[in-house]
C-alpha cells in the first residue's frame, strides 16, 4: 500500500493485497472493539489477519492501541509499520505517527485537534485527513452530548477506505449489539452509517482487498486466550482452579463460564496456592485438571507444582507471561518465565514444557499438553504470552468431531496396582483414580515425601536414586519421541534463527525479509521446550551463526534464557541471544538488522 | 501447525497395572473391613501420642460404616497427624503443608462419589493454611476436617504452635509465648463451616460420636480433636481428663446448635472448654451449588455430545 500522493479530486481506487491499520485513542473509546470487528470481517472474508494491542494497566483511562494487519495473503506478525494511523486525540496523533510508512495515511479527530498545529514536516511526510469524528458521531446517534461510538463510527469510516463488506460488518455489529435493548444495536448502525456515508472528499485515496487464498475454507476468529481454553476443554479437561491475575484472568472467566456445559467446573480460589492444589487434587480425581497463572502467581505455585512433579501428578499449569520480576510490567510483553517454567522450584524436578507460537497453535497446544500430561503422569507447563493471549487472529475451524476427547477416569476394578512400578517397561507412573477398587486389598498413596513403589514413604538412598532416574528418564523418553523441529528455509546457510513461543511469526518474516536480500538466513521454532526435541545439533551445523531471539533479557551470560537452555545441550559459542526487553512484539526489522550486525 | 502432534493415550492404564479382569461383587456381598485389613503402615507416632486412639477410632468408624477401601479417600497436610494416610489401606494423599483442604476440595468437587476425610494438625490448620481453613468453611465444601490439636509444632520439635496458650514454653518461646492463641471454634463458626464440633482423643467414645455425626453431615464438617504430645507438651490437656483431675464438661443438652451466637459464646468457656457439637446448620453445599449450575446449563444442551456443545462457540465466533 505504498502509492504516491494524488492530484485527483475524487479519490482514486487502489487494489492492495494487506494493509496495517493501527487504531489510537484511550482504553475507554472501544478501539479494541472496532479492531475486534475488522479481525472478524477478515476472518469471514477468507483472509489472514493479526492484531497487536496494548493496554494500560490502570483500572480506567490511559492511552491504548489496536494495530490490526489484514492481508489475502500469509500474515506473520501484526506488522512493523502502519499503512494508516487513525487518532482519536492530539496525544495518540503525536505518539503513533512514528509508526506510519513515509507516505501513509493519518485520519485524525478534527475535533481534538487542528489542521494549522499540524508541522510542515508531518504534512509532507504522511497524507492527512482530519474528520470531525466526535461531533459527527454525536450528531448520529442523537445528539446525547457524549461521543461513545465514535469507534463504530470510525468503523464505518474505515469499512467506506478499505471497500470492506459492509453486508457482513453490518451483520456483525448486529450480533454483537444485540442484547437487551434493542435500541443498542439501532444506535450502533447508526453511528456506523454515519462513518460510512461520510464524504471522503478529501481523502488521497481509497483501497480495495484482493480476494483472499483462503477461499472456501471457514475460519473462526478469536484471541489465543480464549484459544487455549477451548483447547483444554477439547482436550477432555473438565476441572480447573485459579486465581485472578492479568493476562491468565479471561481463560479462567471463560472456563467457568463454559465448563458447566460439560458438567464440569472451574473454581476461583483464595489464592494461587489454593487454586493449584485444588486442581491436583481433582486431577488425582482422575481427570486431568487445570490450574494458571501469570508472573507473581506462577512464582506462588512452584512449591504444589514440586509436588506434582514428585507424586508424579498429570496436571496442566497455564503462565501467560508478562513483564516481570515482581508485579514488573502487567500488561506488557515478556518471555522472562521459561528458567521459573523449567526449574522453577526446590530439588530435582523434571516437568514437561510447552509454548504456543500463534492464536492457533494455542489450541492445538493445550490438548498436546493434556495428552503428555496424561500419558507421561506429569505437570505440563504451557508458556503462553500476553502477545499471543490478547491478539486476535483468523484460523481454519479445527475438526471438532474428531479432535475432541473424552479423558473421563476408568474405575473398573484391577488385580493389583503399583503407581510407582520400577520394573514397568515404559518406565512410566500410573495411577487410578480413588474410588478404584484393587482386589489384592493393597492400596496407594500419592505423596510429596520420597517414597516406594506403592507410595509410602522411604528413606532409603538406593530407593530416592531410582526414583529420581525414574522421573528423569520417563521425560526423556518423551524427549525422544518429540518430532523433530522443521527448518523454515534452507537447511544450510550462515544464520539460523531460533525462535520459541510469540516469537516465530515475526522470526519467519526476518527469514523472508533477509532471504529477498540476498543473505543465508534460515529459521527453526522450538515449540517443545523442556525438555527439548532431538535433532537439534544437527540442524545447528548447517549454519555459521545460531541465533536465539526471544523477549528476554541477556543477564550474566549475554544469553536469554531459551538460548541458555539450549547452551546445556550443545555447548557451541555460535550459540547465541538476540534478546529485548520493551514490553513490545518483535519487530521484523529490528531481528534483520541485529542478525546482520552480528554476523559480520 | 493445525493438529495434534501429541495424542491421547488410549487408557490411562499403564503396564504397572494388573487388568486382569477382577470378578464384580455387589457390595452387600462384601464383608465389612477389617481393622488388619484396613490399617497400613505401622504408625511412625511416639509410644503414647494422642492421634493413636484418632487412627483407631478412624479404622472403628469405618468398620461401623462398612465403608469399602475405595470409597475412602484420606488426605493430609504435613504434620506429626498428618502422616495418617499412610496408616490407613485406603485411597491416599500426602499432600503439601498447609494445603490439604485446597487438594481434597479439588477432590470432592470433581468426585462428589467420595467420602473425603482431611486430617492435620494445628500449624497446618490455623497456621499455614489459616486461609483455606476460613475459605473451605464459608464455601461449605462437602468433606470432613479432623484436626488433632495438639498445640505445639511437634515434627520440627517443639516450636510454638497457633493454638499454644500464652506462657508455654517452647524453643522459639523460651520464654513464654505472648501471642494469644486462635480458637479454633470460634474460628470455624465465624469463617461459616456448617458442622462444629470439640472433642478429646482420651474420650474413645465421644471423639467416634462426633466423627459419626460429621461424617453424615451434608457440608464442612471440622471437629477439634486435643491430642496430647508426649514429648514436647505433655500434660497439655490433662485438665479435661477426668482420670487425670480434670473435668471432661459436654455441651448442654439444651444447647440450640443452630444458634451461632450462642454457639459462639460456649466457645468462648474457660479452659479446658466444654466438647460436643458447638454448631451445626444446614446450608447449600458448593457441591450441590455447582451441580445447579451444571444442571441448569446441561439443560440447555440436552442430547448434545461435547463437540457439538464446543461446535455452537465456534460458530458464533465466525
Amino acid at each position: 500500500m505504498s502509492t504516491a500522493a494524488s492530484p485527483q479530486s475524487s479519490p482514486k481506487i487502489s487494489k492492495i493485497s494487506e494493509a496495517v491499520i493501527r487504531i489510537a485513542g484511550n482504553s475507554q473509546d472501544g478501539i479494541q472493539a472496532i479492531g475486534g470487528f475488522l479481525a472478524r470481517l477478515a476472518g469471514r472474508s477468507e483472509q489472514e489477519v493479526m492484531t497487536f494491542m496494548t493496554i494500560p494497566s490502570t483500572i480506567s483511562g490511559g492511552p491504548s492501541i489496536f494495530q490490526v494487519r489484514i492481508g489475502s495473503g500469509e500474515v506473520l506478525s501484526a506488522g512493523d509499520e502502519a499503512d494508516m494511523l487513525l487518532a482519536f486525540y492530539d496525544h495518540s496523533y503525536k505518539a503513533h505517527l512514528s509508526s506510519l510508512k513515509p507516505g501513509g495515511i493519518v485520519i485524525y479527530d478534527s475535533d481534538h485537534m487542528k489542521a494549522e498545529d499540524i508541522s510542515e514536516e508531518n504534512l509532507t511526510k504522511y497524507r492527512h485527513v482530519g474528520v470531525p469524528i466526535s461531533s459527527l458521531t454525536v450528531e448520529a446517534i442523537g445528539g446525547t452530548g457524549r461521543d461513545k461510538g465514535k469507534n463504530v463510527f470510525s468503523l464505518g469510516l474505515l469499512a467506506k477506505m478499505f471497500d470492506l463488506n459492509v453486508t457482513k460488518l453490518t451483520r456483525l455489529l448486529t450480533e454483537r449489539f444485540t442484547g437487551k435493548d434493542p435500541k443498542v444495536a439501532e444506535t450502533a448502525l447508526n453511528a456506523f452509517n454515519a462513518g460510512y456515508n461520510y464524504q471522503l472528499a478529501t481523502a488521497p485515496e481509497l483501497f480495495q482487498f484482493n480476494p483472499g487464498e483462503n477461499v472456501g475454507l471457514s475460519q473462526v476468529v478469536m484471541s489465543g486466550n480464549e484459544a487455549l481454553a477451548y483447547g483444554l476443554i477439547a482436550a477432555g479437561v473438565r476441572f480447573g482452579a485459579g486465581y485472578p491475575i492479568t493476562p491468565w484472568t479471561d481463560i479462567m472467566e471463560l472456563l467457568r463460564r463454559e465448563l458447566p456445559k460439560y458438567g464440569g467446573s472451574f473454581q476461583q480460589c483464595e489464592d494461587e496456592i489454593a487454586s493449584i492444589s485444588m486442581a491436583i487434587g481433582a486431577s488425582w480425581g482422575g481427570r486431568v485438571a487445570v490450574t494458571g497463572s501469570s508472573g507473581p502467581g506462577i512464582s506462588l505455585k512452584t512449591e504444589a507444582l514440586g509436588w506434582a512433579v514428585m507424586a508424579e501428578m498429570p496436571l496442566i499449569v497455564v503462565d501467560i507471561q508478562r513483564g516481570g520480576p515482581s508485579t514488573g510490567m502487567p500488561t506488557s510483553i515478556e518471555q522472562s518465565d521459561l528458567n521459573i517454567a523449567c526449574f522453577g522450584g526446590h530439588g530435582d524436578s523434571p516437568r514437561v514444557v510447552i509454548a504456543p507460537s500463534s492464536v492457533e497453535d494455542c489450541f492445538y497446544t493445550a490438548i498436546e499438553a493434556v495428552n503428555i500430561a496424561r500419558k507421561y503422569s506429569t505437570p505440563v507447563v504451557i508458556l503462553s504470552d500476553q502477545g499471543i493471549a490478547t491478539r486476535i487472529e483468523a484460523f481454519k475451524e479445527p475438526d471438532l468431531q474428531n479432535i475432541v476427547q473424552d479423558i473421563s477416569p476408568d474405575l473398573t476394578p484391577v488385580t493389583d496396582h503399583k503407581p510407582y512400578d520400577l520394573s514397568a517397561p515404559d518406565g512410566i507412573t500410573r495411577h487410578l483414580a480413588p474410588g478404584t477398587r484393587i482386589a489384592s486389598g493393597k492400596y496407594p498413596v500419592v505423596t510429596g515425601l520420597e517414597h516406594d513403589e506403592l507410595g509410602h514413604p522411604t528413606g532409603s538412598a538406593k530407593l530416592h536414586v531410582q526414583m529420581v532416574a525414574k522421573r528423569r528418564n520417563k521425560l526423556k523418553k518423551l524427549a525422544s519421541e518429540l518430532p523433530v523441529p522443521v527448518v523454515y528455509g534452507a537447511a544450510e546457510g550462515q544464520i539460523l534463527l531460533v525462535s520459541w513461543g510469540s516469537s516465530q511469526g515475526p522470526v519467519q518474516e526476518a527469514v523472508k525479509l533477509s532471504r529477498a536480500a540476498g543473505h543465508a538466513v534460515s529459521a527453526v521454532h522450538i515449540k517443545y521446550i523442556h525438555p527439548l526435541p532431538p535433532g537439534l545439533d544437527n540442524i545447528f551445523a548447517g549454519f555459521s551463526h545460531v541465533f536465539v531471539v526471544e523477549l528476554n533479557d541477556e543477564g550474566f551470560a549475554g544469553i536469554g534464557q531459551m538460548g541458555a537452555l539450549i547452551r546445556t545441550y550443545i555447548p557451541d559459542a555460535k550459540i547465541r541471544g538476540i534478546t529485548k526487553t520493551d514490553g513490545l512484539t518483535w519487530k521484523v526489522k529490528d531481528i534483520v538488522d541485529r542478525a546482520l550486525q552480528m554476523a559480520k | 501447525m493445525s493438529e495434534v502432534a501429541i495424542l491421547n493415550p488410549t487408557t490411562s492404564r499403564g503396564v504397572n497395572t494388573n487388568t486382569t479382569p477382577v470378578a464384580p461383587l455387589l457390595d452387600a456381598d462384601r464383608k465389612p473391613l477389617t481393622k488388619k485389613e484396613v490399617s497400613a503402615d505401622h504408625p511412625t507416632w511416639c509410644p503414647g501420642c494422642g492421634d493413636f486412639a484418632v487412627l483407631a477410632l478412624y479404622f472403628k468408624l469405618i468398620e461401623r460404616r462398612k465403608l469399602q477401601h475405595e470409597k475412602i479417600t484420606t488426605v493430609a497436610g504435613i504434620g506429626c497427624s498428618s502422616r495418617f494416610p499412610y496408616f490407613v489401606q485406603a485411597h491416599g494423599a500426602h499432600y503439601i503443608h498447609g494445603r490439604a483442604l485446597p487438594f481434597a476440595s479439588g477432590v470432592s468437587l470433581s468426585r462428589p462419589d467420595l467420602q473425603v476425610c482431611v486430617f492435620g494438625g494445628d500449624g497446618d490448620a490455623f497456621s499455614i493454611g489459616g486461609n483455606h481453613f476460613t475459605h473451605t468453611a464459608r464455601k461449605n465444601v462437602r468433606l470432613t476436617y479432623v484436626v488433632m490439636d495438639n498445640s505445639v509444632y511437634g515434627l520440627t520439635k517443639n516450636q510454638t504452635s497457633p493454638t499454644s496458650p500464652i506462657g508455654f514454653k517452647s524453643k522459639t518461646d523460651i520464654w513464654g509465648s505472648k501471642d494469644r492463641p486462635i480458637n479454633p471454634i470460634k474460628q470455624a463458626i465465624s469463617a461459616g463451616a456448617t458442622f462444629v464440633a470439640r472433642t478429646t482423643a482420651t474420650s474413645p467414645n465421644h471423639v467416634l460420636a462426633m466423627m459419626e455425626a460429621a461424617m453424615d453431615h451434608d457440608g464442612f464438617s471440622f471437629i477439634q480433636c486435643l491430642s496430647e504430645c508426649v514429648e514436647f507438651y505433655p500434660g497439655a490437656f490433662d485438665a479435661a481428663i477426668p482420670r487425670k483431675g480434670g473435668v471432661f464438661n459436654e455441651i448442654p443438652k439444651e444447647h440450640d446448635v443452630t444458634d451461632e451466637y450462642a454457639s459462639y459464646k460456649l466457645a468462648d468457656t474457660e479452659w479446658p472448654g466444654l466438647f460436643g457439637v458447638f454448631y451445626k446448620t444446614q446450608r447449600a453445599t458448593k457441591n450441590a451449588n455447582e451441580q445447579s449450575i451444571i444442571d441448569d446449563l446441561q439443560g440447555k444442551s440436552a442430547g448434545l455430545e461435547p463437540w457439538q456443545i464446543l461446535k455452537k462457540n465456534f460458530d458464533r465466533m465466525k
